[in-house]
């Protein structure tokens, strides 16, 4: 409750804040559909769309996250540690550059690319069963090919503002439209309530897998539908905003410390990366000297927790 | 209402290209304490695996009242027959009341939420292991005894007809051994529960289970009451060790003594059976006097 507040406030803030000041009734009247010259055009153009955009791509990538870290026990397990966010982008760079596509069948082939991704990990990564410390290490050194291949398939386009190109690299809200926000919406809805329909079996999963099987859960059908849903809401938001860093990441352990631990981790995720991403976008925007897209922030924060993440685990390896 | 029966009935299994288990026929004893016992690698862990679906058969069937337990569905028959892998996870931060709460998924759908039964059976479970004031403790906090009665509050409040147990005396000491053994009686007793566990420790399967099942080899080496089934003949081919088999002087259930190398010889000629019995009943009775 708290967070989705947090959340509201959050949207309010970045519409009334910016270059110029917006007092809260000027918002509202412009919002109910008056026009008020000079304001409604950063409103409706600029300030709105990327603030809801915000909202959506954050709520995509913190429920993606929290879903497949929850799945795979273990934090670094995230859809943009493991290349997936990058399989998307470098599937969504691909259909622009190389043919030509905008728009809907753009976020199409990076689900596409995604779920492509998540399968060749799987694949790559099966040896008698699928080991979590394998897949984990198999989705980084992907994640690191993909990322390479967006900057050779980056360096072939013609000419890409450099703006464009920062946020197939590491996320942006630049240049987002209203309109881009209701395909971001219904996806939400549309992956996000079956995943949650999931929420109970993957609070069993949590016991190990034997415990789940002896507690009622299909394991086979509940995974695939859950990698189906989280993978899916990835790649929608990244075919928008570009692979935002760390969201995913970073809003499942956030959500579940902010939780206590207490009930299922999904909804407080998706909130936790909506309200991250946008005040992300916000201090990228307004607080820095210069204004960096928003991958450029969340990454700046994720980049140490993922650094200490990895200490801990060896450590714990090690005794 | 009449006790489940849980069988196999030519039952093949294995992982791969390795075949664990093969022609493997039992009935489990309705309301009775079953202990799979056998040397490292028999088998005994993939029965037990088979018998609570975790392992598909390769061949045969595992049956539940006549019912292949493979093509019942997964939510009904967690409802019935209940599970505690050998090593379960304890997911961080988690209170003692949550995880034995869990055990009421199966009882859970979309449309039914936390009920008054959920409750009881909660509760009661916390009762039964003697738990509930451990109840808002985290999991983690706890000793090793005690996380282990904290799971079988977990597999009670599951409320099952079966309980199939791996293992459940793993890394305990005997004192807590014994604490879990007691606590599994006491729900057979008391519920009419079914329970069949993997047990490493011979002389506590025969001391607390009503019937052993003895593997070897991938196969039933031989099942049945341990009066009828602790030999030293059993003990030889089943686990490869000479050892002396007496009554233990408070159970009068059958007792396994191994026999080490030097010792073999001797004992052979001149059975130390009685002798062995009245020296360890010796100094108990002079600290009584």
């Amino acid at each position: 409750m708290l967070l989705l507040s947090a959340v509201l406030a959050g949207v309010c803030l970045t519409l009334m804040l910016g270059q110029t000041w917006i007092d809260p009734a000027t918002v509202i009247a412009v919002l109910s559909g008056e026009q008020v010259p000079g304001v409604s055009f950063t409103l409706m153009e600029l300030r709105l769309p990327r603030a809801l955009v915000a909202v959506l791509a954050g709520a995509c990538f913190g429920l993606g996250g929290a879903a497949f870290q929850t799945m795979l026990r273990n934090p670094l397990a995230s859809p943009d540690v493991i290349g997936i966010s990058a399989g998307a982008s470098a599937a969504a760079v691909f259909a622009i550059v190389m043919l030509s596509l905008r728009g809907a069948p753009v976020a199409l082939v990076a689900i596409i690319g995604g779920l492509g991704v998540a399968l060749l990990i799987y694949a790559l990564s099966w040896r008698r069963g699928v080991a979590d410390t394998r897949l984990i290490l198999t989705g980084i050194g992907l994640a690191a090919m993909l990322q390479s291949a967006i900057a050779y398939l980056l360096t072939q386009a013609p000419a890409w503002p450099l703006q464009e190109a920062m946020r197939w690299m590491t996320g942006s809200l630049n240049s987002v439209h209203l309109d881009q926000s209701v395909p971001l919406l219904l996806a939400l809805i549309a992956l996000g309530l079956p995943l949650l329909h999931f929420a109970r079996d993957l609070e069993a999963m949590r016991l190990g897998d034997d415990m789940a099987r002896g507690l009622g859960v299909r394991l086979s059908l509940t995974r695939l539908g859950i990698v189906v849903a989280a993978v899916g809401l990835v790649a929608f938001a990244t075919a928008v905003t570009g692979p935002i860093a760390f969201v995913a990441f970073l809003s499942g352990p956030v959500a579940a410390w902010l939780i206590r631990h207490n009930g299922s981790v999904l909804i407080p995720a998706a909130l936790v990366g909506a309200l991250f991403v946008l005040t992300g976008d916000f201090i990228g925007q307004h607080l820095l000297p210069a204004r960096y897209p928003v991958g450029v922030v969340t990454g700046v924060i994720g980049a140490p927790y993922l650094i200490t993440l990895v200490m801990r685990d060896n450590s714990r390896g090690a005794t | 209402m009449t006790p489940t029966r849980l069988s196999a009935r030519g039952l093949a299994a294995g992982y791969r290209d390795r075949v664990v288990l093969d022609d493997i026929d039992l009935d489990v004893k309705p309301a009775g304490i079953t202990a799979i016992v056998g040397a490292n690698a028999c088998g005994k862990s993939t029965l037990l695996r088979s018998l609570s679906r975790l392992l598909a058969p390769r061949r045969g069937q595992v049956l539940l009242d006549g019912h292949d337990l493979h093509r019942l569905p997964a939510r009904r028959l967690a409802q019935r027959l209940g599970l505690l892998p050998q090593a379960p996870l304890a997911p961080e931060g988690i209170t003692v009341q949550d995880l034995v709460s869990r055990g009421r998924h199966p009882h859970q759908g979309m449309f039914q939420r936390w009920s008054r039964d959920d409750d009881d059976a909660v509760s009661e479970a916390l009762e039964a292991t003697d738990t509930a004031d451990l109840a808002d403790r985290l999991l983690e906090e706890l000793s090793g005894g005690q996380r282990q009665r904290v799971w079988i509050a977990m597999a009670l409040a599951q409320r099952t007809e079966v309980l199939l147990l791996d293992e459940p005396t793993t890394y305990l000491d005997i004192h807590h051994q014994v604490e879990v053994l007691d606590l599994l009686q006491d729900l057979n007793h008391q519920r009419g529960t079914t329970i069949v566990m993997v047990l490493h420790e011979l002389n506590l399967a025969a001391r607390y289970a009503d019937e052993l099942i003895a593997m070897a080899a991938g196969r039933v080496y031989a099942s049945g009451p341990p009066h009828e089934m602790m030999t030293a003949t059993m003990v030889r081919e089943v686990f490869g060790l000479d050892s002396h088999v007496f009554a233990d002087p408070i159970s009068g259930r059958p007792m396994m003594v191994p026999l080490n190398r030097q010792k073999r010889g001797k004992a052979q000629a001149n059975p130390v059976t009685a002798d062995a019995a009245a020296s360890t009943n010796r100094p108990a009775t002079i600290t009584s006097g």
